[in-house]
């Protein structure tokens, strides 16, 4: 369980909040998005869950986080990192740049947990096949495409199966077919183990599809939080920067020239336009 | 400007062959989107065209200059690269003096410096943030600064790889009205993506690829139709084709504007 109360938080030499009272709790085995705009303060919430707020970036942090009941400021780093995974925006960041193989990368994580050798090739080799990149485990990561490198930058973390993860658009740079695998990966890692998710992304589709819930982030402060759907198609939003799906949109036109059934939400997946475009017909809903 | 590449390959020296035998015209003032997944070889292929790479074997033609025989340097002047990564790109400690740093080295006139740096700043909508560092910016914003500098240099070619990564709604739409600017003033634009929905509204022409080869390359609106190829090489149709496809609407419906005309068709031929 993540609990984040009354954070407010300003990066060194700043004045103006990045995050501002921000009051939240994420229970376990929940899998969270977070969508705002650029500047937003999506990172900074990001890097404050995980801990890298206040141990890495110092400024200045009021309120309270926790993890499991702790203060992620009185836990120290190096017990953090087994707790809570964090992914960055640029894979490139992520990878150590000391290995020579992908393999080897994907172990550093490990070998810094000191597990038995093993068990390291046991969950390299299981984290290979989740995210797909087995074909690249003896590859140079340096030399990849900047696709192949944000798979092994989640597949590093994972690896170390954090009970927490957070996940900093782990899906930019990828394969429109590899970024729903990106999601459909998370969502099994809940299912079998427990873990609770915490993801930025713009790609609304597979929020609305695998998400539990969708928190927006306006000016550094909360602006909507609830189920996918209902934050999605808030039109409220639009106007604060938060996007919306092509189905909310053509819903949206259509429901305004009285084309769109009553009563019914606006959809942010495909199933739920087809239905709804169904029904505008007079066909029963599928 | 035009582009013709012809029987392309390319293998890195570290053994992987990226591209394959590619063949393609581009022509002058048209907007061209390169999809595909992963490791396909969209950015190895771009990269040839303004000499970055140099071929394995075939040639690549930019106007008249065969780019074997030209630098990096002064191809500049004709072919404008956004890398996908900014941060592969910026280097400098003002935005001012990263915008101004290609049309400067291009020779131009302090004058038309100043002005091209004023325009691009203009058009990424970051013209606040020209005394700041573009490390304190966001990597969204590091972007459009990246943009920016490639947009100053006024190439009659301009490469955009992955304009839309980390970018927001606004960032989005934005680089669409970019895109839209430069289609409009006849320059030749293209761009690698994987957000199919952004390709499918800005760029009229759209090749496949997949393994360092062409697997399609036609009209957008026939290309992003074609379900089962797009599979290969993990794509998948935009949004608003997908639906009208299960709907069983007729047509392929590129915009919000294009499903809604669709959408009324589709409820007259039920009455």
């Amino acid at each position: 369980m993540i609990q984040l109360m009354q954070v407010t938080y300003s990066y060194p030499v700043t004045s103006r909040p990045a995050l501002r009272e921000i009051t939240l709790e994420i229970p376990t085995g929940q899998f969270c998005a977070l969508v705002g705009a650029n500047g937003a303060g999506k990172s900074t919430l990001a890097y404050t869950i995980a801990g890298f707020i206040p141990h890495f970036y110092h400024g200045n942090l009021a309120g309270s986080v926790l993890i499991d009941g702790k203060e992620t400021s009185q836990v120290p780093l190096s017990q953090l990192v087994q707790q809570v995974g964090l992914i960055f925006q640029n894979p490139f960041n992520q990878i150590s740049g000391t290995k020579f193989t992908v393999r080897e990368e994907i172990a550093f994580g490990l070998e810094n947990l000191g597990l038995p050798r093993d068990e390291m090739e046991a969950r390299i080799q299981a984290t290979l096949s989740l995210v797909g990149i087995e074909d690249l485990a003896e590859r140079y990561p340096l030399a990849l495409s900047g696709g192949q490198m944000q798979r092994v930058a989640i597949a590093s973390v994972l690896a170390m199966r954090p009970q927490v993860l957070v996940l900093d658009e782990p899906t930019s740079q990828l394969d429109p077919v590899g970024s729903r695998e990106v999601f459909a990966a998370v969502r099994a890692l809940i299912v079998e183990g427990g873990i609770t998710v915490v993801m930025i992304e713009h790609k609304l589709e597979w929020v609305a599809v695998f998400a539990d819930r969708v928190i927006a982030l306006v000016d550094g402060a909360l602006a909507a939080d609830g189920d996918p759907q209902e934050v999605l198609t808030d039109e409220t939003l639009v106007g604060k920067t938060i996007g919306q799906t092509r189905y909310t949109r053509a819903a949206r036109q259509a429901q305004r020239s009285g084309y769109w059934p009553q009563d019914r939400q606006l959809p942010v997946t495909l199933e739920q336009a087809v239905d709804g475009f169904r029904e505008s017909r007079g066909t029963p809903a599928g | 400007m035009h582009v013709r590449v012809a029987d392309l390959t390319y293998t890195y020296p570290f053994g992987v062959q990226a591209l394959k035998g590619v063949t393609l015209h581009i022509a002058s003032g048209e907007s061209v989107a390169i999809v595909g997944q992963n490791g396909a070889g969209k950015t190895t292929l771009v990269k040839h065209f303004n000499a970055l790479l140099r071929p394995g074997s075939g040639s690549v033609w930019v106007g008249d200059w065969d780019t074997r025989q030209h630098t990096t340097a002064r191809l500049a002047r004709r072919v404008g690269y956004v890398f996908q990564n900014p941060d592969d790109q910026l280097f400098q400690s003002k935005v001012l003096a990263e915008v101004t740093f290609g049309p400067r080295n291009l020779g131009f006139e302090t004058e038309r410096v100043e002005a091209l740096a004023d325009m691009a700043l203009n058009m990424v909508g970051l013209d606040h943030a020209a005394g700041q560092h573009p490390y304190d910016l966001s990597p969204g914003e590091r972007k459009r600064v990246a943009l920016a500098a490639v947009l100053a240099m006024d190439t009659p070619v301009i490469v955009l790889d992955e304009p839309t990564t980390g970018q927001d709604f606004i960032g989005v739409q934005r680089v669409g009205e970019i895109v839209e600017h430069l289609k409009a003033e006849g320059r030749t634009v293209l761009t690698i993506t994987h957000d199919i929905d952004f390709c499918a509204e800005h760029f009229q022409r759209v090749i496949v690829m997949a393994d360092g080869a062409i697997l399609l390359d036609g009209e957008s609106r026939q290309v992003l139709a074609q379900e089962e190829i797009l599979a290969k090489t993990y794509v998948e149709p935009p949004q608003l084709v997908r639906l009208a496809k299960q709907l069983g609407m007729a047509g392929v419906p590129l915009t919000v504007e294009e499903f809604t005309n669709a959408h009324q068709g589709w409820l007259e031929a039920s009455k």
